[in-house]
């Protein structure tokens, strides 16, 4: 295709050929083009520091005490692996989360159904219901912490006192119910907002249809509704956990990463910059972190590739 | 104007008629209407604590539960006149704005011609592409917050808004890519292409054809980067904690340990959480289409 091919022999299709996949190849980068700035950008950002952390987890940085970087291989690793507080975050991270996201999406799903009927003021309703996952994370887990849970100052302790039972300090005894109560406090309001538009989404004349040959409610929701909320619910489902595997405000906030709270995210936090300053360990944490996401991400994404090639038949 | 009530009126007519051919009693619809609502209710109520506590006297607040009580406007002038740290009410709201303002229009800048190139003329390889986006969001910010700390350090770039610019657009980019890449799809690839034999540009073709009819699901995407990005705590509090510093960062300087506080953090709470909530609600319905043209499209 390259200058050398210009040969007095060489015949006109082939120049002409040579033209054309250049021409293709020119087509093929104008196509990309519009995609470059944000894949540049979004590699730049996301990928770069990870390659450091890479960098970092194979050392001992330390900043106390402050001593000379050196190279220790896996040692990290061998260590990370084998601590059980490491070990006990993890397991809090899959409770966390699992529970967070099954419970937004039932509880989403029956006040998706509540509101889904004619009656006066469902408007509004759903203004009230959607206000939870509009509330900032860090107020949120305040409110909660100093007006809901608090033994002295809280409302629901308050009822439980004025029914003549003994004050419940919630935080303190169920940490992380506590802030899964929250979580899903904030999310089933989205899962709502999803789920509704699954619902606007049903064709009425099938739901009529069924009705006239005398479908009982149940069936309907069976057999009509929920695999027509199928692909919403994956998306709630996907959406939910990439956000709520991440929960480090509520966390900071309502329990200060207490025994039995403390999430993978807030414990390499808490390894890090948030006071252990043990860099290299940390930087292990993280990446066996980044791997495991990855796991976990390959899984989830098979889950969206279903709600691609829905399309693709759609 | 009338033929738009008279179709309504069938309409109602004809659900109604639907109703009670599937024997739904009129009890059976009026308790859950009144389920609803209690439902509803219950989800609010903390929220309605939370301002009601911002009207109230520290000592007030700080007690067993009250209801009834003299309201006050004293918290929020207090919240708003008098800095608890080192970040008054005016800077961290106006730093709040202009890092979410910049770097939401930043997402929606870079995030449209992606979306372009993903859906209305595909690259070969877009699935992948799509999924390298959204694996981003994967993973834990957490583990690569001592990175970049590092490097924002070396450039500079600690305490300053332009490093949760930068990181605030990352954030929302792989979640704008995708929705709107579920609009693009929206758009009939008859017009693209005409206005292209016309010899528009891909400026040209974003601006005159896809974008007027994609305009609901932008505003969604874009409401969803706000709601994210105004919202965001870690970032702020480990790259940002001092100076030009955000709005979640104001609220928790609100908390001190000595003396009472309540009244204040809930009337500081209310004003951090205000303009998100206002917009989320002007633009709930939109949201819900936005997002059932993201799921299934």
């Amino acid at each position: 295709m390259t200058t050398t091919s210009r040969k007095p022999s060489n015949s006109d299709a082939e120049q002409r050929s040579a033209d054309e996949s250049r021409d293709a190849r020119r087509k093929k980068w104008l196509r990309r083009l519009p995609l470059l700035p944000a894949l540049i950008f979004t590699i730049v950002v996301t990928q770069l520091p990870f390659l450091f952390s890479l960098w970092y987890s194979l050392t001992d940085w330390k900043i106390v005490p402050p001593e000379p970087r050196t190279f220790t291989g896996l040692n990290n690793y061998i260590e990370g692996y084998t601590n059980e507080f490491f070990l006990d975050a993890v397991i809090v991270s899959v409770i966390m989360t699992v529970s967070a996201v099954l419970l937004s999406l039932l509880l989403g799903l029956a006040v998706a159904m509540l509101l889904d009927r004619e009656f006066r003021g469902r408007g509004i309703l759903r203004t009230l219901m959607i206000t939870p996952f509009l509330i900032m994370p860090v107020v949120a887990g305040l409110v909660w912490s100093t007006q809901m849970f608090n033994s002295t100052f809280g409302v629901l302790n308050w009822i439980i006192t004025s029914l003549g039972f003994d004050a419940i300090p919630f935080v303190e005894r169920f940490p992380l119910a506590s802030i899964v109560v929250v979580l899903v406090w904030q999310w089933a309001p989205f899962m709502m907002l999803i789920m509704l538009a699954g619902l606007q989404g049903q064709p009425l004349d099938i739901l009529e249809a069924a009705r006239v040959d005398g479908a009982t409610p149940t069936q309907i929701f069976r057999n009509l509704t929920l695999p027509l909320l199928r692909p919403y619910m994956e998306l709630g489902i996907l959406l939910g956990s990439i956000y709520l595997i991440q929960v480090f405000d509520h966390i900071e906030v309502i329990t200060g990463g207490g025994p039995g709270s403390t999430n993978v995210p807030f414990f390499v936090f808490q390894r890090s910059i948030g006071g252990g300053w043990d860099f290299g360990q940390a930087s292990a944490y993280a990446v066996i972190v980044v791997i495991a996401s990855i796991i976990i991400a390959t899984f989830a994404l098979r889950l969206l590739s279903g709600l691609i090639e829905s399309e693709a038949t759609s | 104007m009338t033929t738009r009530l008279q179709e309504r009126r069938q309409q109602q007519q004809k659900e109604h008629l639907a109703n009670k051919s599937l024997g739904v009693s009129r009890w059976f619809s009026i308790s859950m209407a009144a389920l609803a609502w209690v439902v509803a209710a219950l989800f609010f109520f903390p929220v309605f604590w939370m301002v009601l506590n911002g009207f109230k006297e520290e000592i007030d607040a700080n007690t067993s539960p009250k209801l009834f009580f003299d309201p006050t406007l004293d918290r929020y002038s207090e919240v708003t006149t008098q800095t608890q740290g080192l970040l008054s009410f005016s800077e961290a709201f106006a730093n709040s704005f202009l890092i979410v303002l910049i770097s939401t229009l930043l997402v929606l800048f870079l995030a449209i011609p992606a979306a372009y190139a993903l859906s209305i003329y595909p690259v070969k390889k877009w699935r992948d592409v799509l999924f390298f986006f959204i694996s981003t969001k994967f993973l834990p910010v957490v583990a690569a917050i001592l990175p970049l700390w590092v490097i924002a350090e070396s450039l500079g770039l600690l305490n300053t808004r332009l490093v949760l610019v930068i990181l605030y657009t990352a954030m929302n980019l792989p979640l704008a890519v995708w929705m709107l890449r579920s609009f693009f799809g929206e758009v009939p690839r008859e017009l693209v292409e005409a206005s292209q034999i016309d010899g528009a540009t891909l400026g040209q073709q974003i601006r005159n054809v896809i974008l007027p009819i994609v305009a609901p699901g932008i505003a969604a995407t874009a409401l969803l980067c706000v709601i994210f990005a105004w919202n965001e705590f870690f970032l702020a509090v480990q790259l940002n904690p001092v100076d030009g510093s955000t709005v979640p960062i104001w609220v928790t300087t609100n908390v001190s340990t000595r003396g009472n506080f309540l009244a204040k953090l809930s009337a500081a709470s209310t004003l951090a959480t205000l303009p998100v909530v206002l917009a989320g609600w002007v633009a709930q319905k939109r949201m819900i289409r936005g997002l059932a043209m993201g799921a299934i499209k």
